[in-house]
């Protein structure tokens, strides 16, 4: 096993409709990214590409679209993906492409384009239900997360207003990002005078749908140390599936981020997260979500993230900084790209290049997360500035 | 000057991981195949779904490398959204695997990528045992040509609105038109392959032709005959990998990987390479390269020929010019079947068969290497190649 690094990172505005094809964000993205680290795409040995559903684009193998404008023309070329959780698992992807020793470098570049889907890419998501026992019932993304969040409400007795704060704390903390698609100073009330689109859920405790590109130039030693004198090492890498069949899992708790994460952190040799780790960027793209994967990530005892996040550790100047980027509720949600900009954040924070979002105390270590699939998906990367094996 | 140009780069690449790859993989730990199971090909299997498909095929190659389900530490899947009919269908994945709550992922490829995909997994250290799967339901699919049109570009191609073989035959008669394979050549593909096929159990389509019969079917896309198309079949395959301190014990002596390689050419019809397949040519290279393996030195070899033309092509960009030896004794895709992802993890069962000496009436004496190569298909340029090696 070889040591593995994150070398440079770009990403496109998020946005609800861009003018660019999803070809131009991704080539906007790679090229962001192999200007920050001073390399051209000659440099790059292998490309690995992450998006989700191919039904938003109405592209058959849109891996092979997207792959001239993520630089994948005459090169070792692949696209993964779990679902929701492809953002967080392509850099994982990249990094058994480099660790195995059969590449130095790696572009990856995460892309999706939800606006193409009319009227609204929602209506995408139907097909993602089991064709013959769920597909019947026509369910939403919403009513399903509406379901979870409530079987997690109800198991520890929270309410609506422990959850809410969770919103108020990204968007306010995607003001600072100049990606950022829905960046808002909003008080709890507010969250809780949306509109509800699924009880529990209301309007604003729901990331948005966006356009968007993220990319990251990866390598592995000793290249990353001389391409690069701040290279952000690949501690740790996890990721696993639960079963297909969701209705025979208890919500409450999501057991396959516990399991993704212990795989990260025993390859990081983190044995006691909460003093180990220093920033998080757990996977939010409904509010509850960001409290459920800390604690399936074992950053908050079961059930008592949102005792936490209402004492202040989450925020940005608390002990354990959670989704300081602004997270999928202020940033937005280009579904695997959202993910890779969880990678994006912990690279420029622990090099200290977060500008206004920078947390006190340059961080050593973090750890991004996605999710993803049928409620199902745990993907966990474990980054920091330490070289894991010296 | 612009072929010239293309060959420059060639050369780059090859040179790129000619180096990188001497000095990075003279460490790499070894994989083996410990494993395989496939479903007989079949034109349709509605007795089944695609999940007892992949199930069937699970069971076969566990047992095949004599181990239960729980001692796979990773899993790959090889599956495409539109094909499946369900979205982000990576979902679906785990279950029949025996992969629940264990690191699951999929990849859009074959199968070929899928088992290089396992063997960067086990020589990064994240596993010791890997299982890779790839199936086609394509009986399920009611309108494929009209899913193939959905991969052409929509501001550019699509509104083209033929069916997607009409690239096929564009390519077989832009080949035909330069010296080098002629129409009869192709048709003895067909011939050759579905004779073989007729020794092939897993084939579904095996039959004695002729040449003239071949020549008389009727054109698809003109000048491709109907009998020079590959049909399409149902079917899962799995392969097991392992790392080398995993093989001393398994029921069967392992088959070694030693290469892989994978590239894709321009996705745009407009501006892809038409002379040669470019990105054939760079897969085949890297496998060819990190194995150390002499091209003369292979015993078989089972190259995509989905289109028979395309079998030409591509031993021509192999550098096997047309060698008619031990060429698709599987009786290839022609007798086999189109199996979308599944083809090229069909390929591999295939060479392990023959270089485990049980390949039975279609056995090549003594095959002790073989190269597998797999195309994605129309409209793409994607191409994945391994060398394997018999114990």
């Amino acid at each position: 096993m070889r040591d593995v690094a994150v070398i440079g990172a770009g990403m496109t505005k998020f946005v609800r409709r861009a003018q660019e094809t999803p070809k131009e964000l991704a080539f906007h993205a790679a090229r962001m990214a192999l200007d920050s680290c001073g390399l051209d795409i000659k440099d790059i040995d292998c490309v690995i590409h992450g998006t989700a559903p191919d039904a938003f684009d109405g592209m058959h193998m849109k891996g092979e679209y997207l792959l001239d404008g993520s630089g994948g023309f005459g090169k070792p070329y692949l696209r993964c993906y779990v679902g929701g959780g492809t953002g967080v698992f392509a850099p994982i992807c990249a990094w058994y492409h480099l660790a195995s020793g059969k590449f130095d470098t790696a572009l990856v570049v995460c892309e999706e384009k939800m606006s193409s889907c009319q009227p609204h890419p929602q209506a995408a998501f139907i097909s993602i239900f089991d064709h013959t026992t769920e597909r019947p019932l026509l369910p939403n993304l919403l009513w399903i997360f509406a379901l979870e969040q409530q079987r997690y409400m109800a198991r520890y007795g929270l309410t609506v207003r422990d959850i809410a704060p969770v919103s108020v704390k990204n968007k306010r903390n995607a003001l600072d990002h100049p990606c950022a698609q829905l960046g808002a100073d909003l008080t709890v009330d507010d969250i809780l005078a949306s509109p509800l689109v699924a009880w529990p859920v209301h309007r604003l405790m729901v990331s948005p749908t966006s356009d968007g590109a993220a990319a990251v130039v990866m390598a592995a030693e000793p290249k990353a140390q001389r391409i690069s004198d701040q290279p952000v090492w690949m501690q740790g890498v996890g990721w696993c599936l639960a079963s297909s069949y969701w209705t025979n899992r208890d919500l409450y708790y999501p057991a396959y981020v516990e399991q993704a994460a212990w795989m990260a952190y025993k390859m990081a040799g983190v044995t006691e997260p909460r003093k180990q780790i220093n920033i998080a960027e757990p996977y939010d793209p409904f509010a509850y979500k960001e409290l459920h994967h800390l604690e399936g990530l074992q950053l908050a005892p079961k059930g008592k993230a949102p005792e936490l996040l209402a004492q202040g550790v989450f925020n940005r100047d608390g002990d354990l900084p959670a989704c300081p980027s602004g997270g999928l509720l202020g940033v937005g949600n280009p579904i695997a790209a959202a993910g890779m900009m969880k990678i994006c954040e912990l690279f420029w924070q622990m090099r200290g290049e977060a500008g206004k979002r920078q947390v006190p105390g340059t961080p050593e270590r973090g750890v991004a997360q996605a999710w993803g699939d049928l409620m199902q998906v745990g993907t966990v990367t474990v980054m920091g500035t330490k070289k894991p094996h010296g | 000057m612009h072929g010239e140009g293309r060959k420059g780069n060639l050369a780059l690449f090859s040179n790129l991981w000619a180096e990188g790859l001497a000095a990075s993989m003279a460490t790499a730990p070894r994989v083996a195949i410990i494993g395989v199971g496939r479903t007989p090909a079949r034109g349709r299997t509605g007795d089944l779904s695609y999940r007892e498909l992949i199930y069937d095929a699970a069971v076969r190659a566990y047992a095949d490398a004599g181990i239960a389900h729980t001692e796979v530490d990773v899993f790959v899947s090889c599956a495409e959204d539109m094909i499946e009919g369900t979205s982000i269908c990576d979902e679906y994945t785990p279950d029949q695997l025996g992969a629940v709550m264990k690191p699951v992922h999929t990849i859009t490829g074959d199968g070929i990528l899928g088992l290089a995909t396992g063997v960067m997994q086990i020589q990064s250290g994240v596993a010791e045992i890997c299982a890779v799967e790839a199936r086609s339901k394509a009986s399920n699919v009611l309108t494929l040509p009209a899913i193939h049109q959905y991969a052409l570009d929509p501001v550019w191609e699509r509104h083209i609105d033929a069916h997607p073989l009409f690239l096929a035959g564009l390519e077989m008669q832009y080949l035909l038109s330069r010296e080098g394979p002629t129409d009869r050549d192709c048709a003895e593909v067909v011939v050759n392959n579905r004779r073989h096929g007729l020794r092939n159990p897993w084939a579904p389509y095996g039959a004695n032709l002729t040449l003239d019969e071949v020549l008389a079917s009727p054109p698809v896309a003109d000048p491709l005959k109907a009998l020079e198309v590959a049909p399409y079949s149902d079917g899962a395959a799995v392969i097991v990998l392992a790392s080398e301190s995993r093989t001393a014990h398994t029921p069967h002596a392992p088959v070694w990987v030693r290469g892989t390689g994978w590239a894709s050419d321009s996705p745009t019809v407009a501006t892809r390479d038409w002379d040669t397949p470019r990105a054939a040519q760079l897969a085949a290279r890297m496998a060819l390269d990190e194995s150390g393996v002499a091209l003369d030195t292979l015993d078989v070899i089972e190259v995509d020929d989905t289109y028979a033309y395309k079998q030409l092509q591509h031993l021509d960009a192999v550098g096997l010019g047309s060698s008619h030896g031990a060429v698709n004794r599987s009786g290839g895709a022609l007798s086999l079947g189109n199996l979308l992802e599944a083809s090229g993890a069909y390929r591999v069962c295939e060479l392990v068969d023959q270089l485990r000496g049980r390949a039975e009436g279609r056995q090549v004496l003594d095959a002790r290497r073989g190269l597998a190569l797999s195309w994605r298909g129309l409209p793409t340029t994607s191409y994945a190649c391994c060398i394997l090696e018999a114990a």
